[in-house]
């Protein structure tokens, strides 16, 4: 495979191909750790709201 | 039987699911690749067959995620079912992403098969007209922020595009186009040897797997969204409920 005249357009298709699955987990991955935080952040904040009431 | 339409259960179910699918994504990618590398090459395209084990899959994946959103719009718009918006506006951005890669790495098969990177067959416009429908679809969710109007104009946008996807597979029958007609989901069976057939189908399922996978998580995440959106507005009410109570003390 080496010897082939179109190696270059094989390594780039899967390197695109690559790139962009990296892209799609990287999306899912950080969005989910983003949200966990901030979900973490506003259960603190009702929390403390509820305390300052009672 | 687990109630899917309770988020709670749902997330639930999801996180006791998503190891599995994330070990068996891995395993077949590991083994779709290397069935790929060892395959022979073509008798015409030689070794450039390899780029077909990606743009395969990744065009089956482009239409098999449009359809998924596709029924979920109708979850949406018809049966009103509470998460099918949740995993309609999951699969948009990974439809995009399968979508993208077929239309690269078919410009990169098309280069050294065809002599040109695209032209304006009716099967490439219309994946490129689907990768715009996706776009579309992204910045609708993104562009109105009431979420139930949002879901309610992307379900109907997406419904209008599903237009497409028999224009994508028929197009190859109804224009002279080009690209090859079908040689895998075809009447006769599939025209493709044994030996190049196996990689392509392991990789099928690898790019499958992936999807569930991404699309199971991104629910999740927009599940989360909700839950967030939720918690600031009682947290909100709760410092409204507050502030009279303050302002009594001040004075």
């Amino acid at each position: 495979m080496m010897g082939d005249p179109h190696l270059g357009f094989i390594v780039a298709a899967y390197a695109v191909a690559a790139l962009t699955i990296g892209a799609m987990i990287a999306w899912v991955v950080l969005d989910s750790r983003r949200l966990n935080a901030e979900l973490a952040r506003a259960t603190q904040a009702l929390d403390g709201a509820k305390g300052k009431r009672q | 039987m687990v109630n899917l339409a309770n988020p709670t259960a749902f997330v639930e179910l999801t996180r006791r699911v998503l190891p599995w699918l994330a070990a068996a994504t891995v395993a077949l990618f590991v083994a779709g690749l290397w069935l790929s590398f060892a395959a022979p090459p073509d008798y015409q395209q030689g070794e450039t067959v390899k780029i077909m084990y990606l743009h395969v899959p990744a065009a089956w994946m482009a239409t098999f995620v449009y359809a998924v959103m596709t029924a979920a719009a109708l979850g949406t718009l018809v049966w009103r079912h509470p998460l099918a918006d949740a995993a309609q506006k999951a699969a948009a951005p990974l439809g995009a992403g399968f979508t993208f890669i077929c239309l690269v790495t078919g410009s990169l098969w098309g280069k050294p098969m065809w002599g040109t990177y695209w032209v304006w067959d009716a099967r490439l416009t219309s994946v490129l007209a689907l990768f715009i429908i996706y776009l579309g679809i992204i910045a609708l969710w993104r562009s109105i922020e009431d979420p139930g109007r949002a879901a309610k104009a992307a379900a109907i946008l997406t419904l209008v595009g599903a237009v497409d996807l028999p224009i994508i597979k028929f197009s190859v029958d109804w224009w002279n186009t080009l690209h090859q007609p079908a040689s895998v989901f075809r009447l006769g069976g599939p025209t493709i040897a044994p030996s190049l057939l196996i990689p392509l189908i392991v990789m099928a399922l690898a790019f499958t797997s992936l999807f569930l996978t991404l699309h199971l998580m991104a629910i999740e995440n927009e599940i989360l969204r909700r839950r967030i959106a939720r918690v600031t507005m009682l947290a909100a009410h709760e410092g409204d409920r507050l502030a009279p109570g303050l302002a009594a003390k001040g004075a």
